[in-house]
């Protein structure tokens, strides 16, 4: 059991969780106290010791169910044993009943029966019935090959395609009429639709372990923690984290911030207040007081490209900036294509930053001619109307991958800039080592600049913004 | 692994004859008996709370405002028939308000009382005197640490204080124990039950996280938020509990500002047995969403949503 859980503990760093020497030995403590044939006491007892931060769990679950699936926790040996006494390949050891039963007689089973037995389960919420069912459409749809090392997402979707899942949650109680029951009845049929593809892709995942073992599973189901998500070639899921983790993020940051300029500095001496503190210590002024400090605030000018490819980065990075445009004097934002527009009064029309980036992609108008990215073109037009505005209080930040699709670069234009404002700094969401192949000319504005930021994560993201706050 | 049980070491550590007995047997005695004091809980927490309790080691409690954390600590003293000592903390607290300050008042008191009698030698005797226990003030950890009957510590909000003050609670979860220079050290008689609420408004440090156990505490599934209500509203029909908890399942599914948490579910439940309702229609919803929903912005679009006509077939 202890080899077990250095290995696991070892797969949870792998996937970026950090568990310290003092969690490992907590978790070994745990693992004495509770019941180890217990799997959810297990499961509580690992998770209370290893993770201690929220958006971690579902990471640790992933793992968790890899690690200690095949293996039924607590007489994990015994089990195994067993099983190769028992037969070569014997279906795994999780739940003494329905799975042991799977064989032979449930494959005569025909798909209406299937869809059938699927339909009952759900609507009974026959837990038992569910994952037979489950086990069954694996078995029939998944068409599972053996040694093939993919994450089993392949096979979730085969299996899942051929369930025929609207049709079932149609029957499952989806009624047409309008209004609160209508809708109440069709969030119910989704949500046990979603536990159906749980018992699913458990059901895959279990398969796999016994087909090539935990250790190789969990390196091909990894996934990222939210905050090391690689914005650019994020999938719809992992954008949906994102979008999630923005909201917490920047309130940290904003109080972080906040607090930091607080005990930075102190301003004056703030007499009134001294004085009323000296009545206690006989008129002697022993406690000084002092006013609070007079806030030295940037401007801060964003410039980002909201092009196909860096779009959801320049979303990220509005909307993390505005989240604590408090601290700072002003806020301006533009966005562009090859044509640039302002959408700060966007953000000031709005007190949620999420909903006026999202009004961008349909208000702003930023397309001039053919809708590729013209970074020269841009800026020398920004230069035009607005570089007058720029002054020796503000910071300019330009987001986007530099990638000009050939067109003129004007890197004369940023230079101006960067005489006027008191800095300027280039966000980069690639890669620094895809910096200048292809179209991508960073290098000639990087002469411009104070600084050319590779940010690829919300984690380097709200690194940077910390800093310039 | 020749480890010594975790109780065992913590009660040698501060010289204890007799290890102090554990308050549950298994995570399900926990569960029942917090049911018993009408908390009902799910595997996590109860697996949690006992593990806090076999480890001697605190729990910090994290998740949206209004889930029940702070009331998991009410219903443990609940239960263990210990005494629920509480520190609030806000931004500014400090030592003299979370750990123990002198009396000054009692000590300029006792000096002055004894300006009468002769000086010299009697002013030793009086250094010693008034650095003494009776001159005191226990605020809530050293009032948790030296309390000789069982009692459950609860820190709410600790988010709420700086970083730099976080490093006063370290010494009482880690060691149990309170330095005070001019008395020594205070050590606990018993081992107290130390929970730890946090809204997750900043990261707390490494060095709380890594001392204390860890309890996530989300949104409760339809089947547990229903049995939460028929638990804690008197008088309510089951079908119209079962259907709050869809109502509210779906408002939460909802991109919301401020998705309803449970003390507001069960505020909307409330009224509705007040106003003598067995299910709820159309306009009952609309009319009482507002105890739900906190932001105009989320009301409207939750009518929109949940009651408009226009319902998108997905």
């Amino acid at each position: 059991m202890l080899d077990l859980l250095g290995e696991f503990i070892a797969e949870l760093r792998a996937a970026g969780i950090p568990v310290s020497m003092s969690e490992h030995m907590d978790a070994a403590r745990a693992i004495q106290a509770i019941d180890l044939a217990n799997r959810a006491q297990v499961r509580g007892a690992l998770a209370a010791t290893l993770v201690k931060d929220g958006a971690h769990l579902p990471v640790f679950h992933t793992a968790f169910d890899v690690f200690f699936s095949l293996r039924s926790v607590g007489a994990a040996e015994d089990a195994l044993d067993e099983m190769e006494s028992e037969a070569p390949h014997a279906p795994g050891a999780s739940g003494p009943g329905p799975r042991r039963g799977r064989g032979g007689a449930s494959s005569t089973m025909s798909a209406e029966e299937l869809a059938e037995l699927l339909f009952r389960a759900l609507r009974d919420g026959d837990g038992d019935a569910l994952r037979r069912g489950a086990a069954e459409a694996v078995t029939r749809y998944a068409g599972m090959e053996p040694g093939r090392p993919v994450g089993g997402t392949y096979y979730l979707y085969r299996t899942l395609r051929n369930l025929e899942l609207e049709e079932l949650e149609r029957r499952l109680g989806a009624s047409d009429e309008a209004g609160l029951a209508g809708r109440l009845a069709h969030d119910e049929a989704a949500e046990r639709i979603e536990r159906l593809k749980a018992e699913v892709e458990r059901e895959i995942r279990e398969r796999l372990v016994e087909d090539r073992g935990s250790q190789a599973l969990a390196r091909s189901v990894r996934k990222p923690l939210p905050e090391d998500i690689d914005v650019m070639h994020a999938n719809r899921d992992e954008m949906a984290q994102l979008e999630r983790a923005l909201r917490p993020l920047s309130r940290k940051l904003a109080v972080r911030l906040a607090r930091r300029r607080r005990r930075r500095r102190r301003g004056p001496v703030d007499l009134r207040h001294t004085v009323r503190r000296s009545l206690s210590t006989g008129g002697v002024p022993i406690d000084l007081r002092f006013k609070p400090p007079r806030p030295n605030k940037p401007e801060i000018v964003v410039i980002a490209d909201v092009s196909g490819s860096v779009a959801s980065f320049a979303r990220f990075t509005l909307h993390l900036v505005h989240a604590i445009s408090s601290q700072f004097s002003k806020v301006r934002s533009f966005v562009f294509v090859d044509g640039i527009d302002e959408v700060t009064s966007l953000f000031e029309a709005c007190d949620d930053p999420a909903e006026a980036v999202a009004r961008i992609n349909a208000e702003a108008d930023v397309i001039a001619f053919d809708g590729h990215s013209d970074y020269g073109r841009a800026l020398s037009v920004f230069h035009d109307l607005y570089a007058r505005d720029v002054t020796r209080r503000t910071t300019v930040l330009v987001l986007g991958d530099a990638r000009n699709n050939y067109h003129q670069a004007h890197p004369e234009v940023l230079a101006d800039l960067h005489h006027r404002a008191k800095a300027v700094y280039w966000l980069n969401p690639e890669p620094a080592a895809y910096w200048n192949s292809g179209d991508s000319i960073i290098a000639q504005y990087a002469p411009h600049c104070e600084a050319v930021v590779e940010c690829r994560t919300l984690r380097q993201l709200e690194f940077f913004v910390g800093q310039l706050a | 692994m020749t480890s010594l049980d975790p109780r065992e070491e913590l009660a040698r550590r501060l010289g204890l004859v007799h290890v102090p007995p554990v308050h549950f047997a298994s995570p399900d005695e926990v569960k029942d008996r917090l049911a018993a004091k009408s908390y009902l809980s799910d595997d996590a927490i109860a697996s949690v709370t006992f593990l806090a309790d076999r480890l001697a080691k605190p729990v910090l409690v994290e998740g949206p405002a209004g889930t029940g954390k702070t009331a998991l600590a009410q219903a443990v003293a609940d239960a263990t028939g210990a005494r629920l000592i509480r520190l609030q903390c806000y931004e500014g607290l400090d030592e003299s308000k979370a750990l123990y300050e002198w009396n000054y008042r009692k000590q300029l008191l006792r000096i002055q009382a004894g300006r009468s009698e002769s000086a010299g030698e009697e002013w030793r005797h009086l250094e010693e005197d008034i650095f003494a226990e009776e001159f005191l003030l226990r605020r809530p950890l050293l009032e948790a640490i030296s309390a000789t009957e069982p009692v459950v510590l609860l820190i709410d909000e600790v988010d709420r204080v700086e970083l730099e003050t976080e490093a006063l609670l370290l010494e009482v979860l880690s060691e149990y124990q309170v330095s005070i220079p001019e008395l020594g050290t205070v050590r606990a008689h018993q081992i107290p039950l130390v929970f730890l609420t946090s809204n997750n408004t900043r990261e707390l440090s490494e060095a709380l996280k890594r001392r204390c156990l860890y309890l996530y505490i989300g949104y409760p599934d339809v089947q547990r938020e229903r049995d939460i209500i028929l638990e804690r509203v008197p008088g309510i029909s089951s079908t119209l509990a079962e259907q709050i908890a869809r109502v509210v399942r779906s408002l939460r599914g909802l991109d919301l500002k401020k998705a309803p948490s449970v003390s507001e579910t069960l505020d909307w439940a409330r009224t509705l047995v007040l106003l003598g309702r067995e299910e709820i229609g159309d306009e009952d919803a609309a009319a009482t969403l507002h105890i739900l929903l906190k932001y105009q912005t989320d009301i409207e679009r939750a009518t929109k949503e949940l009651l408009g006509r226009g319902r998108t077939v997905a």
